[in-house]
């Protein structure tokens, strides 16, 4: 059900050519998205997802939009190449799902690795009840160092593009 | 937009509430669901409201540019700064056990002071973008 949402939800976003009814598209994809997480139980994921894509994304590309335009152009030629590659990966991902563990299954590699281990210790060893953030913030800890990096990165990056300093040089010129 | 009066008051009003709801995700990420990283955009979301309501200067009145900048850098800072700390007080990088007599309880302070500074890099960068763009029409 919510998959279907899913799916027609971006066909209408790829057929759309309003960027602001785009925008807003987006946004009610990422909530479904994020009601597919909470069904399955991941509700950090779920949690990150509305606030980020439902969110913080929304605000961003509207305020893009400010600044570039509302219409998108009509592309001159029908793509088919693109269309031809995107088919055949979605259809070896597709043919790869054939393969996984059955949804749930304990049996499962991924439940056989290191999650018992965090399942059993985590709350002996860190105190913490949430295993998501014992695992990300300290089973895990280097990884969120980089994510944090990266963040930080992002928003230097943006800033040496789109930064204040230029635009008082443009004014004085 | 001065004469939004629905807007601006509905704004007042929950817009405090917002940033409350972000410190009780910040911080009690340890035993519900969140953690820095929520938190930290549930707070500049918060900040993005007022600038959308009340106009981008009064928002850089309040939470100055400089100031989202520096905090940026401080954020990471904090991060690195607990692994580093962990390292000199005899344990590897990140190992929070040092830091306390009980290691759970270690554990509990590092994952705290790291979540922080997850949320106060995530909170100011995504204000900072914000302004940047913001900004940006402004100036046009």
């Amino acid at each position: 059900m919510l998959l279907g949402f899913l799916v027609v939800i971006a066909i209408a976003i790829v057929r759309l050519r309003n960027l602001v009814a785009v925008i807003m598209l987006t946004g009610i994809y990422s909530l479904h998205a994020a009601l597919f997480f909470v069904a399955l139980d991941a509700v950090d994921v779920a949690f990150t997802e509305a606030a980020v894509g439902a969110g913080i994304s929304t605000v961003l590309m509207l305020a893009t939009l400010g600044l570039v335009g509302h219409e998108e152009s009509r592309p001159s030629s029908r793509a088919w190449l693109p269309l031809a590659v995107v088919l055949v990966t979605g259809g070896a991902l597709v043919f790869a799902t054939l393969d996984m563990p059955r949804f749930g299954d304990p049996d499962a590699p991924i439940h056989r690795h290191v999650a018992p281990r965090y399942i059993i210790d985590s709350p002996r060893e860190t105190g913490l009840p949430n295993m998501v953030t014992s695992v990300l913030a300290s089973y895990r800890g280097y990884d969120t160092l980089g994510e944090t990096v990266v963040i930080f990165t992002a928003g230097v990056g943006v800033l040496l593009l789109l930064g204040g300093r230029r635009r008082d040089d443009e004014e004085q010129e | 937009m001065t004469h939004h009066v629905v807007l601006r008051v509905v704004a007042k009003l929950i817009i405090p509430l917002i940033l409350l709801f972000a410190l009780y995700v910040q911080f009690h990420g340890d035993y519900g669901p969140g953690g820095g990283f929520q938190a930290g955009v549930i707070f500049s979301a918060a900040l993005i409201l007022y600038a959308l309501v009340f106009g981008l200067d009064s928002a850089q009145r309040a939470v100055p540019t400089t100031a989202v900048r520096v905090l940026m850098a401080l954020g990471v800072l904090l991060y690195g700064g607990v692994g580093i700390t962990s390292m000199l007080l005899g344990g590897n990088f990140l190992e929070y056990d040092v830091f306390a007599a009980e290691p759970a309880a270690g554990q509990h302070l590092g994952i705290l002071l790291v979540e922080l500074g997850v949320g106060i890099t995530v909170s100011t960068t995504m204000l900072a973008i914000f302004y940047a763009f913001a900004g940006r029409r402004a100036a046009r």
